[in-house]
């Protein structure tokens, strides 16, 4: 790989991976049982330069941020490559958001190009935050069809200047990408992420979880999510290996990936992990008893000799034909961006795939913690990256407290929101608002989030406040939304959800009639974002003079309740 | 050609026959994850089972955000 320790910037690092493994191959993209691209990292250059000089045409130049909203495809890397090489900002955004929350966080990022699939662009188009075309810069979109309406776009194919580009040197404490963890209603949380976070990052991961030129990564997560972004761009990258992209994610074309690509590493949500294991276990359930017998005395095997540390080679001999459905040459299954069942991650380490379950934030550029193996260990997340401090601030008499980082992969700061960011990284710790504690092999273990948030099974990080907007003018005296977790911590980041606190008006009754508005409201919002029950109180909402919520006043005076008897089912 | 109506009750019976229930508990207007209890990826499951059914591809972002199956037949029939 690259010696990244040398490289000032991401774009330069890109450059040269670019010239070193220029025979290796780069990018494969396939469409369900169609492969339509298989690039070297030559060809991937050959495609990104006349991009990134038509980029720097239309007068795009250092700091100036470009947007990303884009399923995982060859043409959302070479978009990338092209702004970082340009010494520009990137800006992904998730492409599953809805298109209000895309544009108020494509305005909030500062950014003046926007690059997306045609289809994404339609609907940008219709909804109704779109802003006048004199407001937007430059938008390009790929696979739009021969006669499309391009409503002010330009394509994205056509988009290419045949002279060389120029690159543009950027400093280590430069920002690189603004990532965005979550939607928005209220208040966006731009994390302002630097060269240096980045290649800081890749160093700490990579002497970990190495890449090598012939190994290919599965990418599925959406790229504009923290993990993808590492592992399934910067990481393979520098290291001269394949990404391997799905147009979708239909769990029989993603399961099908494994054997026909032979894949080494992939990135999943615990979601994702747990459907595979589901897939698993029925074609295991299927086997005759006598089978059953001989296949669970090599699991048995598999597992003496691998308690210490993994060897593939070994589990691959041993239990071939789980490993041989999975293409043979797969060396972890990277789990992150939720909390994964340590039931369901012991599965897998039993049958000799390993599992590198982590824990990070977008805010600490993507992992803090990651599983080393050596044990492997279900029931934590890992221990540190090499270059990061960990710290449990204010412990409880068991040695849970605020998990907190120090390091160079920390970000800089919120977009915009000094006020948080003096908030989130205190002395150079970042306050990640989440409980843990130290044990004593320097292993992180995870018990419940100290801030009002849950992160769905998908990784997708919910705050409350955002969903509140849905419930507005709903006919009660007043209402709020909390994690039922904040109100009533559980020591554990499994079962989270949501509840709608309501104060109803004098002699007013949670009814079917109120019920089924509230039924309705919900179902405004996406599967993740709903709220779970309803928790009735009788006494005034503490509020400011301003009548602002004082939120964590409420939720001391809900943590005296009851938790199983206050929450109602709706 | 179908109807918008004819589309979505084949929607429907194939739901109900992918997860195993009466075609007669499901309505058009049911929030699918709700009712039926399932996660985003096992809505893909049924996609796949809807596009060999009216032969079509759906691509993956275009049920991005659908939750109800009027919505759902509504997005297969742009698509016939």
């Amino acid at each position: 790989m690259l010696d990244l320790s040398k490289y000032q910037s991401l774009g330069e690092a890109l450059k040269d991976a670019v010239e070193r493994f220029a025979p290796e191959i780069c990018l494969m993209e396939s469409d369900r049982e169609k492969e339509k691209e298989r690039l070297t990292y030559e060809e991937f250059g050959l495609r990104a330069h006349p991009f990134a000089r038509a980029l720097q045409e239309s007068g795009f130049s250092e700091g100036d941020r470009a947007s990303i909203i884009m399923t995982n495809q060859s043409k959302y890397l070479i978009s990338a490559y092209a702004v970082l090489y340009s010494g520009g900002v990137l800006v992904p955004l998730d492409w599953m958001l809805s298109p209000e929350e895309q544009w108020e966080l494509f305005h909030h990022s500062g950014a003046r190009v926007l690059i997306t699939e045609f289809s994404i662009w339609q609907r940008l188009c219709k909804s109704t935050a779109r802003p006048d075309a004199s407001q937007l810069g430059l938008v390009l979109v790929t696979e739009a069809p021969r006669k499309a309406d391009l409503q002010g776009a330009r394509r994205w194919e056509e988009f290419r200047s045949d002279a060389m580009p120029n690159f543009v040197a950027r400093r280590r404490s430069d920002l690189a990408v603004i990532g965005y963890s979550s939607g928005t209603g209220g208040r966006p949380k731009g994390c302002l992420l630097t060269h240096e976070n980045y290649l800081e990052q890749c160093i700490g991961l990579t002497s970990i979880y190495p890449f090598w030129p012939g190994i290919r990564y599965l990418s599925i997560l959406p790229t504009s999510h923290a993990i993808d972004f590492m592992v399934g761009f910067i990481g393979p990258f520098t290291c001269g290996a394949t990404v391997v992209h799905l147009r979708t994610l239909r769990p029989e074309y993603f399961r099908d990936a494994f054997t026909r690509y032979k894949i080494g590493y992939v990135s999943v949500v615990p979601l994702v992990l747990k459907n595979l294991r589901a897939a698993m276990q029925a074609r295991l359930d299927a086997l005759s008893r006598g089978k059953r017998l001989i296949f669970n005395a090599l699991v048995s095997v598999n597992k003496g000799l691998t308690k210490g540390r993994p060897r593939s080679w070994l589990s691959r001999r041993l239990l071939h034909q789980v490993h041989d459905s999975l293409g043979g040459e797969l060396r972890a299954i990277i789990v992150g961006g939720a909390f994964s069942e340590p039931e369901t991650l012991q599965f897998f380490y039993d049958l000799g795939i390993p599992v590198a379950n982590g824990y990070g934030q977008t805010e600490a550029c993507t992992a803090v913690t990651v599983n080393d193996l050596r044990p492997f260990r279900a029931d934590t997340v890992g221990k540190p990256l090499p270059g990061i401090e960990l710290q449990i601030a204010d412990p409880d008499s068991e040695g849970i407290g605020e998990v907190c980082v120090r390091g160079k992969t920390v970000m800089a700061g919120y977009l915009d929101d000094p006020e948080l960011s003096a908030e989130t990284i205190v002395d150079g710790w970042l306050h990640t608002g989440d409980r843990g504690k130290i044990d004593q092999r320097g292993h992180l273990q995870l018990f419940g989030r100290s801030k009002n948030m849950i992160v769905s099974p998908e990784g997708l990080n919910i705050y409350p406040e955002n969903v509140e907007g849905f419930f507005e003018d709903l006919p009660v005296e007043e209402f709020c939304v909390f994690a039922a977790n904040y109100i009533w911590p559980q020591n554990t980041m499994l079962g989270e959800q949501l509840v709608l606190v309501l104060r109803l008006k004098k002699d007013q009754a949670l009814d079917e009639q109120l019920r089924n508005l509230i039924i309705s409201r919900n179902s405004r919002l996406r599967n993740y974002q709903r709220v779970h029950g309803v928790v009735l109180t009788s006494e005034e909402f503490p509020r400011t003079t301003g009548r602002r919520l004082k939120r964590h006043l409420l939720r001391d005076r809900l943590a005296q309740l009851d938790r199983r008897s206050s929450i109602q089912g709706i | 050609m179908r109807t918008l109506e004819q589309t979505t009750k084949e929607v429907i019976d194939l739901a109900a026959k992918h997860f195993q229930l009466q075609p007669g508990v499901l309505a058009p207007e049911d929030d699918f994850f709700k009712k039926l209890g399932i996660d985003s990826l096992q809505t893909l499951e049924l996609l796949s089972r809807l596009e060999n059914h009216f032969g079509i591809e759906l691509p993956d972002y275009e049920v991005q955000g659908v939750s109800d199956f009027k919505t759902l037949a509504a997005r297969i029939q742009s698509r016939l």
